[in-house]
């Protein structure tokens, strides 16, 4: 059962980019990929301001994973203590099926080995309490790791919050 | 298992506190240290990338000796002994035939800089310099002229504020971790944010208001501010009336500078400038006008923060919760502070080759003004400078119009540089020092001034990998040889620790529980019914003697600035906030996020030059050319063009960066005489590019 997952709370997002960062040094990511990545959109103006967004994309960790029903050698798995979607490098044959497969585009191609990789929200870490890096180091506390009962809890909470103070 | 080493950052001159963990001698994770509540573990993507410079190949690894003429990029692989040799040998001739006057120095100052002011000092030399010519120099002036304070002798408190006004402070991206998480709570809790800029930066993004002013005018902007605060009764009468000496002078100055005079020079309407001006009012004290960072942008960039400073003051946000506080010393809380290296050096006599403190008394002395060094070297007045030891700084980056600098440089008969990276200035060197990276090596005890006032330590987590030495090691290996070595009898940095902390009461093991001590149980704020300002009235100076003593003028009339002819655009630069300027540019993962750089332009000015998105163009100012992808947007002034800084890079061991993108200085052409009289700094857009399709 998927038990984690990443809330983004882009308007203290700043694009400062720590968490792609953090992610290439923490996991070795190759070059040319990135496990986690920062999508900038804009700017629009929107009510006289040039709005320009930084969305968190890395995996969700989907309960039915596309990627791993498509992966031919069993390299793509799930976890299935806590459902993090997962790649042992040693089964994966570099046959792309769980890069056309996903939806997001999340498996990233390793063109040193041949290999795919992704987020596996630093899976080693959380075997030791701790967090993944991309929210441990993020500077704004704009990504947060939670269940997702506490993600959807916090935005009711934050809508609620913003209705109070727009009065 | 993991140790856990609580240090400081040294990617850029923020210096955050961090907890480095090691496993069997290797780094192997950095976080920002979690003992200091206000960084947590948060890290920003130029402190993650440490590690990658710790165990980059393509970093300083052993000194060198060039080996043809200056430039050639040939180099001799020496030992510390030869290089040291070389040094001292030159040093001792110049010595002799010039006095130790004629050796300067210059670095990126900041807190650990003490101990190269000591080394400087041993030598006899006034002429410890440092970069703030290209950065602060004008804040921190206006600053002194009208607090009598320096740049640092003041903080915000964003965190409480209720309205943030900030005139090109791209504060979400040339940031500091702590202060951008305040700025962002500060928005959090609803503060509004006014955002000039003629670029809109990603800190547009996150205003309630933005102002894209044309380029140059941030001066009119704020007379016309000045003057709806003062002819509406805008300001904090009361807090005025105790503290402000000159406000009469300052009300007939900007009588002229009406809000309708203000939009023909800014394109920002008067009426939104007159609801701006009562919308700041009502939110007073609690309102932040930030007074620039790194204002070396016009010729009137140091009268722009004077008038900053001036709307603080009439908003009477000093010493506030919410507004500007002022940061604290260990003395303040009754402790003695850290004892300077150079207490026991004699005092140099000698003059500044520079002027600065005495032909030019408005100017701090301390650092001095880098472009004033040049001048000196250029003519020999009022002494010959023959050496120059450029540490962790990259003058031919920083500085414009690096062709004149290299002229300029040529008259010098050493050059050294001590860095950690290759720099560009590198590639103009006699000898190169190689420093460890931060993660190598210790470094001197600082002072933390703040609402919490103590001091914190930079330990090495591990052992330099290449043969390279911390700073402390070479400056008193140095002086040693050059027979100074009474004044640096320093066997380690344990030695300079506590010769630092005899006054304090302190010791180096209080440092190992969290790498900081705090000697302020909670924040410290003076009563604000007795302030005293360092000024020579001791108040709050409008009319400053301290510019008038040397004729110049408190209040400066406007000039408008120069319309670039057709076809050309004036020159502004930037970062992101995962560049430490040029320093970073050819680290394996900050190349990764940004691996070059482009010409921003407006959309409907690239049209009418037909140029089209993305298309190569050629750029050229004086002679100097160079072609680059454009970038169009309607989120630029149309009289500007934007480039990143630190790209266009020509030493071929950085692979990474190599000849990526184009240098914004090489077309500032010029510009190094081209500088703000009263505040000092360099005018770094005040140049023109002419764009054609390439």
């Amino acid at each position: 059962m998927s038990k984690y997952h990443v809330e983004q709370d882009i308007s203290l997002c700043i694009g400062c980019l720590a968490c792609e960062a953090a992610c290439k040094d923490k996991n070795s990511v190759p070059e040319g990929a990135f496990y986690c990545k920062m999508i900038e959109v804009g700017p629009k103006m929107m009510r006289n301001i040039p709005v320009i967004n930084h969305v968190y994309m890395a995996c969700f960790h989907c309960e039915q994973p596309w990627c791993v029903d498509a992966c031919p050698t069993g390299a793509m798995q799930k976890r299935s203590k806590d459902g993090i979607v997962f790649v042992d490098a040693d089964l994966c044959v570099g046959c792309k099926a769980c890069m056309k497969a996903c939806p997001w585009g999340v498996p990233q191609w390793n063109s040193a080995t041949g290999k795919v990789g992704k987020c596996d929200l630093c899976m080693d870490r959380i075997d030791q309490g701790l967090q993944p890096a991309c929210v441990t180091k993020c500077t704004t506390g704009s990504i947060k790791f939670m269940s997702p009962q506490a993600a959807s809890e916090k935005r009711r909470r934050d809508f609620a919050e913003e209705m109070l103070k727009r009065g | 298992m993991a140790n856990s080493v609580y240090s400081i950052c040294g990617m850029c001159a923020v210096r955050c506190p961090i907890r480095v963990e090691v496993e069997d001698g290797k780094v192997v994770w950095i976080e920002g240290n979690p003992n200091d509540a206000g960084m947590g573990t948060s890290l920003c993507a130029k402190g993650i990338a440490g590690r990658a410079l710790l165990y980059d190949n393509e970093r300083l690894q052993h000194p060198m000796i060039r080996d043809g003429e200056r430039g050639s990029g040939k180099w001799r692989k020496v030992s510390w002994d030869e290089a040291y040799e070389y040094i001292t040998s030159k040093l001792q001739d110049i010595m002799k035939e010039h006095g130790g006057k004629a050796i300067m120095l210059s670095d990126r100052g900041g807190p650990f800089a003490d101990i190269r002011k000591a080394f400087m000092k041993a030598l006899g030399s006034p002429n410890y310099t440092n970069h703030d010519c290209t950065c602060g120099r004008n804040t921190h002036h206006a600053s002194k002229s009208v607090y009598g304070l320096g740049r640092t002798g003041l903080g915000y408190d964003f965190k409480n504020a209720k309205h943030i006004v900030l005139f090109g402070r791209n504060i979400v991206e040339s940031f500091k971790v702590k202060e951008v998480k305040s700025f962002m709570q500060g928005v959090k809790n609803g503060a509004k944010v006014t955002y000039i800029d003629p670029r809109a930066a990603l800190t547009a993004s996150k205003a309630t208001r933005y102002w894209q002013i044309r380029p140059g005018t941030d001066y009119a902007l704020l007379l016309a501010i000045v003057n709806v605060t003062l002819k509406e009764g805008l300001y904090d009468k009361e807090f005025v009336n105790k503290y402000v000496q000159g406000l009469s002078d300052l009300s007939n100055f900007v009588k002229e500078y009406t809000p309708e005079w203000a939009e023909k020079e800014t394109g920002i309407p008067a009426e939104e400038i007159v609801t701006f001006c009562r919308e700041v009012s009502a939110d007073k004290p609690s309102v932040i006008f930030h007074p620039g960072w790194h204002l070396s942008r016009y010729n009137d960039s140091f009268y722009a923060s004077r008038m900053i400073h001036i709307m603080n003051v009439l908003m009477g946000n000093v010493e506030v919760p919410g507004g500007q506080f002022l940061p604290k010393t260990p003395k303040d809380a009754g402790t003695k502070g850290l004892k300077s290296l150079g207490a026991n050096i004699p005092k140099v006599e000698d003059k500044r080759a520079d002027g600065c403190g005495w032909k030019y008394k408005r100017f701090d002395g301390g650092p001095g003004l880098l472009q004033l060094q040049y001048e000196a070297i250029d003519t020999g007045e009022p002494y010959p400078i023959k050496a120059y030891f450029v540490v962790r700084h990259d003058p031919l980056l920083a500085m414009p119009d690096p062709e004149e600098q290299k002229r300029i440089l040529n008259k010098l008969d050493l050059i050294v540089v001590v860095d950690v990276n290759y720099s560009e200035t590198f590639g103009f060197a006699d000898v190169v020092l190689p420093e460890s990276t931060y993660l190598e090596r210790d470094t001197m005890m600082r002072t933390d001034k703040g609402l919490k006032p103590g001091f914190s330590m930079r330990r090495k987590a591990i052992e330099p990998i290449y043969d390279t030495k911390a700073g402390w090691e070479i400056w008193t290996d140095l002086a040693n040889r050059l027979g100074k070595g009474e004044y640096f009898p320093y066997k380690s940095i344990e030695d300079i620790w506590n010769f630092q902390l005899q006054d304090t009461g302190l010791k180096i093991e209080d440092f190992d529980e969290k790498g900081f001590v705090q000697v302020a149980s909670k924040p410290i704020w003076k009563d604000r019914d007795k302030l005293e300002f360092p000024t020579s009235s001791g108040k709050i100076e409008f009319v400053s003697k301290r510019l008038e003593d040397e004729d110049i003028p408190s209040f400066m009339p406007y000039t408008s600035p120069q319309k670039p002819a057709k076809g050309e655009f004036r020159l502004l630069f930037g970062r992101k906030g995962y560049q430490t300027h040029g320093q970073t540019t050819n680290n394996p993962i900050i190349s990764e996020l940004m691996g070059t750089n482009c010409l921003w332009l407006n959309t409907k000015a690239a049209a009418e030059l037909g140029i089209k998105d993305g298309q190569e163009v050629e750029v050229s100012s004086n002679g100097t050319t160079g072609k680059i992808k454009v970038k169009l947007t309607d989120f630029i002034h149309p009289e500007a063009a934007f480039m990143l800084h630190g790209y266009g890079r020509s030493i071929p061991f950085q692979t990474r960066a190599y000849k990526k993108g184009l240098a914004d200085q090489a077309f500032m052409k010029g510009l190094l005489k081209v500088w703000d009289k009263a505040g000092g700094s360099v005018s770094l857009c005040e140049s023109f590019i002419k764009v054609t399709p390439a």
